[in-house]
């Protein structure tokens, strides 16, 4: 075995144990910020899969999009949300969880079945390498292009229906004195916006 | 014979990887009661599969890889998702002033 075949199967075991170590650090942490920071280092280590797999142009794409947008967006939606409340404790919890880790396992045991038992055409064809991301270019602008452009009708849909969920309904007078409402100072008034219905 | 001598990693091992991962996330998506927590599991859901579109297009279709270009897609969609189903928790957050799980029965009967 030569160096660089070590080096890879040293990176891959790292980069896997990374992975499920912060998957199951994800899953299972009582807090669920530092749930969100490992689910950044989750993202971050299949990336380095991906540079490991010879796909420079997807973890780029991994890193940018996963860890830069949507792992800030979970903890922005942290931050909104963080209110430490007691759930109500539910009857049967402990055997709902025992029973949905038994089906997990059941499910890992049958895809690592299949995983070994079918005989996979290897070697395919040989890899192109570094010439990935030219590839990844011809193929959304000749026979994927549709499919792209449905990505960015979606990619619209998406912002503009994230906007109309999110927004708050803002009255363009006050309701108590009639006047004009500043709309562009909403956030000054320390009255809370979320009327609290605990108490 | 998951690591062998020919080829460093083999692609087994990515699979299998590949599926403990997904399993986590199914695991995370059945049993947590926070609903930020679900979004997280259905993201390591979304990782996993993307981790094996991305292995068999490295080990089976090394020339024409359409593996990874399914995998932007998935990332894009991914993204498109977690903005919506963020902005779903939000607004559920302020009619319900909860995150519990367990107290999203809106729809049930």
């Amino acid at each position: 075995m030569n160096i660089a075949a070590s080096t890879e199967i040293i990176c891959f075991l790292i980069l896997g144990s990374i992975v499920i170590l912060g998957s199951l650090g994800v899953v299972l942490l009582k807090n669920i910020v530092y749930s969100a920071f490992l689910l950044g280092g989750v993202f971050m280590a299949v990336a380095g899969l991906y540079l490991l797999l010879n796909a420079s142009f997807v973890a780029a794409a991994q890193v940018l999009v996963y860890v830069g947008a949507v792992n800030v967006l979970i903890l922005f939606a942290i931050m909104l949300v963080n209110k430490k409340e007691t759930l109500k404790p539910i009857k049967g919890l402990q055997i709902r969880k025992i029973l949905s880790g038994s089906i997990c396992l059941g499910l890992l045991i049958l895809l690592i079945r299949v995983d070994i038992t079918t005989p996979w055409p290897l070697p395919g064809p040989v890899s192109i390498g570094e010439q990935a991301t030219e590839r990844i270019g011809e193929h959304l602008f000749t026979d994927y292009l549709l499919p792209f452009e449905l990505a960015s009708v979606l990619l619209l849909m998406a912002m503009i229906g994230a906007i109309v969920l999110a927004r708050r309904d803002v009255f363009s007078t006050d309701i108590e004195t009639g006047n004009n409402a500043g709309q562009e100072l909403i956030e000054k008034s320390n009255a809370p916006l979320i009327i609290d219905k605990t108490s | 014979m998951l690591i062998e001598s020919s080829e460093a990693v083999s692609l087994p091992a990515y699979l299998i990887l590949a599926s403990l991962l997904f399993c986590i996330g199914v695991w995370g998506l059945i049993n947590s009661r926070n609903a930020v927590r679900v979004l997280m599991s259905i993201e390591l859901m979304l990782n996993a599969v993307n981790l094996n579109l991305m292995s068999f297009s490295s080990y089976l279709d090394g020339e024409l890889i359409r593996g990874q270009v399914f995998t932007v897609f998935v990332i894009t969609v991914a993204a498109a998702e977690a903005a919506v189903g963020l902005a779903i928790l939000l607004s559920l957050y302020r009619n319900r002033v909860t995150v519990d799980m367990e107290s999203f029965n809106l729809l049930r009967w």
